[in-house]
């Protein structure tokens, strides 16, 4: 992962948000990909999204495994914390992370190869333990720095750069997350940034493990003829589900007199989830319906986009383990070690 | 023979002997007389053979013994190996409700039968009261023959089950059955006897494992990670019940830890690595096969330095080995565990007293010098039981957090340097996430410079890595230095050991002297080593390296490390799976000595 530094130059009339900070304040080093990645778009979508939820960047914590989009993390909030761990165990790092300190924001960034291969079982705990983070997973079906080999979300019969044929069944994140009761999952496409930002603001939001998977096309190695995520492929098969808005505690009046919709949803911190209505019967809050649906709609071969199932009830890692509020790494000494007096108490049970 | 003998019982795994057995040791130790006991247990939850060897020594002597002078066998499958087992002159018990074959007599020992079934069967109803309260019956005949203290082992009795009238009146009733039976058909005691004594009044009872837990728990530790394995388990279980007793908040009865149970050891060490990452005192507790796993997320923290405690409690090995059996076969993997050049520091203690104050050494040397401390226990500390001092602490005790730049100093520095060595002893100041805008950084295990940026350039690498040796030179002069036991003037033949095999070496060592062979003993209490093992090495003329594996790992990392010549030390080695006994030191070092000679 490079890190060429962008020139501080910021124009005079850029967009401040509530903490007087501009969008150039949530950049990052200058992308190393290759010119048209899907991620880079996706970096683009999570600065808009942390700029516009006015998340101070050093209380963010961008974690990564290896790979081409876990290289990402360097290219947004140059000033939040990154950890780029090893392959596909970043989930663990994480709740780690998270079980020290609890009040950062969490940020996970991950590909399809460091997710659903080596890294499907930290993947499978991170959900199981509801870990309070959003978990990105930069989806592109292809091992980019390796150069082209398939990985476990290429779909049977997509051909590779050298024209072979994929044969094994794809691993989809989305249906896992579902199946393993994940508290908050959707799908997003890195060419619609309009209604990718919501949904990382949303994920960021939710209170638990939320899962995005965006399909992020590689143009070097699957963005071809015969690729099933390429941009053209994507951009003619993709369904957008339910669009989601999101609306920021603290404007939510304003905006709730603007939009109308069928079905909202209240998160953790009072803020609202607003699904417009484009398939009328579609209950996000119903895990059965949205299997259902994602899988009826991928034997058509189409991708469902938009977010697709939440259960903003369910308690996350710390509300399990019943921790205290303040995050561990704030406990003063003095209320951990139980003092010499307690040790010669117990020392006399061991007589 | 009186406070001078070893016994040893033999039943079948799952028939809960363990607290009969513990029930005596602790007996035992309450008459004031130094005991120590190993349980033999197998990989198995029910059914396979299982043993218990308890050694009373008026002198204090607590490693394995090397003679049973009273075998209990109570399991037929093993009759012979256990008959067998009795020295020369000793004794058999057995259960003669069934009749013990003519072929395994034999008449160098006495054998003395005592129907233990038959008689719990006609005192008990139901199969499981049976089985359980036959071996409180064994232990009633043992009451007799030993002459344990009577009002000793009913205070325990009445300890354990004061809340359960029923079982109580049982216990005892089951006690009466041997102890009556015995004294009515045996000349008790017998010459193997116990008196009380006063030595063990400011001892404990305790194993490793729990003395670890202790340890963590006291140094500040809030974040466990772990997965279960044979013999670490009992380390978080045991930190898992402290946390419940002493960290729950007053007030919101909310906890002030966070333990959790990982998907596999990969994962526990990667919550780990996260937590320390975070500013947690963070720690996971395994065995070999979970070290192996846990490798690269070692070499990330290492070359990241990041803290984190690894208690590795050492089992047989390669691969699955003896899950159950102990050895000391992880050195040479922990001293430099991962891909690349790395180097780590571990701390060997050789008892649970040791496992308690190490615990909160490798705390304070993980924070100070920003790197993995392994904590190198075995089987044998960690999962049975020592006589060792009651453990202490100093409350003015604060936690060594190292180099760690808060919001005033960040806002204080023009510019911070992750991995710039600004004091010369190779270790940077780090900061702590969330703290303050100036302290953010970019963790990575790739190539980096020392303000922690991506790097390929040569020069930049070396810079780092560099400071990451100069960082481990500077950890020899803090860790823990070794033991001596020394006699004083010249003395030519010098033992070195590290770890659980110390009692052994110091009955050893005083049974050598007795045969006139005077022998100056170091016993290392860490690595990196200091100067002060490399003088130890070169000052004697001839070196014995006691430890418990085949290839003679601490000798290699002896030879690496100081650059000693590896014939210069002699391997003396015990690696069957079994604590090490001073019988086979001894006789080890006269034969060379011997054969020297010769």
């Amino acid at each position: 992962m490079t890190s060429i530094q962008k020139p501080p130059v910021r124009h005079p009339s850029l967009q401040i948000n509530a903490l007087g900070l501009t969008k150039r304040d949530y950049e990052g080093a200058m992308s190393t990909l290759c010119a048209g990645c899907g991620h880079d778009s996706v970096t683009a979508a999570m600065v808009q999204a942390f700029f516009e939820l006015d998340i101070p960047p050093h209380r963010a914590a961008k974690m990564s495994g290896i790979g081409c989009s876990s290289k990402t993390t360097a290219y947004f909030m140059r000033q939040s914390h990154g950890f780029n761990s090893v392959h596909g165990r970043m989930p663990s790092v994480a709740s780690g992370a998270n079980a020290a300190n609890r009040d950062l924001i969490y940020i996970g960034v991950s590909g399809d190869g460091d997710s659903l291969s080596i890294g499907l079982g930290q993947l499978c705990h991170a959900i199981r333990r509801n870990v309070d983070m959003l978990y990105v997973l930069e989806n592109n079906g292809v091992y980019g720095l390796t150069k082209g080999q398939f990985s476990a979300s290429a779909d049977v019969g997509s051909k590779s750069k050298r024209g072979e044929s994929n044969v094994q069944r794809p691993i989809d994140p989305v249906l896992l997350a579902l199946s393993l009761g994940a508290t908050f999952v959707a799908r997003g496409f890195s060419g619609d940034k309009t209604r990718l930002v919501p949904m990382l603001k949303a994920g960021l939001r939710h209170k638990g493990f939320a899962l995005i998977d965006v399909i992020s096309p590689c143009v070097s190695f699957n963005d071809h003829e015969g690729s099933t995520k390429s941009y053209r492929f994507t951009r003619e098969n993709y369904h957008e589900l339910a669009p989601v808005d999101f609306v920021p505690l603290q404007r939510e009046i304003t905006a709730e007199t603007e939009q109308g919709a069928s079905v909202s949803v209240t998160m953790h911190d009072g803020s609202i989830l607003r699904f417009r209505e484009v398939a009328s019967e579609y209950d996000p809050t119903d895990r059965d319906a949205a299997y259902a649906h994602v899988r009826a709609r991928q034997d058509r071969g189409e991708i469902v986009t938009g977010l697709l199932y939440i259960d903003e009830r369910s308690a996350d890692m710390h509300e399990t383990a019943h921790t205290v509020e303040r995050p561990l790494v704030d406990v003063p000494f003095e209320a951990l070690c139980p003092g010499k007096a307690e040790l010669e108490k117990l020392m006399d049970e061991y007589r | 023979m009186v406070n001078d003998f070893a016994f040893k019982i033999a039943t079948v795994n799952g028939t809960g002997s363990a607290s009969a057995n513990g029930l005596l040791m602790q007996s035992i130790y309450r008459m004031g007389i130094p005991v120590s006991g190993k349980n033999v247990f197998p990989s198995n939850i029910q059914g396979l053979p299982t043993w218990y060897e308890i050694r009373v020594s008026k002198k204090g002597y607590t490693s394995r013994p090397a003679h049973i002078d009273l075998v209990v066998a109570l399991n037929p499958a093993t009759y012979a190996k256990d008959v067998s087992a009795v020295k020369r002159g000793g004794w058999l018990l057995y259960d003669s409700s069934w009749p013990l074959d003519a072929a395994l007599a034999r008449d160098d020992i006495q054998i003395l039968g005592v129907p233990f079934g038959q008689l719990c069967v006609a005192a008990f109803a139901g199969d499981r009261e049976r089985t359980l309260m036959r071996n409180i019956a064994y232990t009633g005949a043992l009451v007799a023959l030993l002459d344990i203290d009577m009002d000793v082992i009913g205070e325990m009795i009445r300890e354990q089950f004061a809340k359960k009238r029923s079982l109580l009146d049982s216990n005892f009733r089951a006690l009466h059955l041997g102890y009556d039976y015995t004294k009515k058909h045996y000349a008790c005691p017998l010459p193997i006897r116990l008196e009380r004594m006063n030595a063990t009044r400011d001892q404990v009872l305790l194993d490793g494992n729990t003395a670890a837990a202790l340890g963590c728990l006291y140094a500040g530790a809030t974040v466990g990670a772990w997965y279960p394995i044979t013999p670490a388990t009992s380390l978080m279980e045991a930190f898992s019940g402290f946390c419940k007793r002493y960290r729950v908040d007053p007030e919101t009865k909310r906890n002030n830890f966070c333990i959790l149970q990982a998907e596999d050891e990969l994962a526990a060490a990667g919550i780990t690595i996260g937590a320390g990452w975070a500013g947690a005192r963070a720690f996971t507790s395994t065995a070999g096969p979970g070290i192996s796993l846990m490798s690269e997320f070692i070499g990330l923290a290492y070359y990241t330095e990041i803290p984190g405690v690894f208690f590795d409690i050492q089992r047989t090995g390669p691969s699955t080995g003896m899950p159950t059996r102990t050895q000391q076969a992880d050195l040479l993997s922990i001293a430099y565990l991962s891909h690349g050049d790395t180097k780590h520091i571990a701390l060997f203690p050789s008892s649970p007293a040791e496992c308690f104050s190490m615990s909160v050494t490798a705390f304070d040397l993980t924070e100070r010098f920003q790197t993995p401390v392994f904590v190198v226990s075995d089987l044998d500390i960690g999962m049975n039981d020592w006589m060792v001092p009651r453990l202490t602490w100093d409350d003015s005790y604060r936690p060594d957090r190292g180099k760690v730049l808060g919001a005033d100093d960040l806002e204080r520095v023009k510019r911070f340097s992750r991995y710039l060595d600004v004091d010369g002893d190779g270790i940077a100041a780090r900061s702590l996430p969330g703290v303050h805008p100036k302290g953010a950084y970019f963790v990575r295990g790739s190539g980096h410079d020392k303000h922690a940026a991506y790097t390929e350039d040569a020069d930049e690498y070396r810079e780092v890595v560099d400071r990451l040796a100069k960082k481990l030179k500077t950890a020899e002069g803090a860790v823990p230095e070794p033991e001596m036991h020394r006699n004083g003037g010249k003395i030519s033949v010098g033992i070195v050991a590290l770890g659980g095999t110390h009692a052994a070496l110091l009955e050893a060592r005083d049974a050598l002297a007795a045969n006139g062979i005077e022998v100056d003993y170091m016993r290392i209490k860490a690595f990196p080593f200091g100067t002060v093992v490399r003088e130890f090495l070169e000052t004697h003329e001839t070196i014995f390296v006691v430890e418990q594996n085949r290839d003679a790992q601490l000798r290699s990392l002896l030879a690496i490390e100081t650059g000693l010549a590896r014939d210069r030390m002699t391997p003396v080695l015990d690696y069957g799976g079994m604590p090490l006994t001073a019988d086979f030191v001894t006789s080890e070092v006269t034969r060379h000595l011997e054969a020297r000679v010769a």
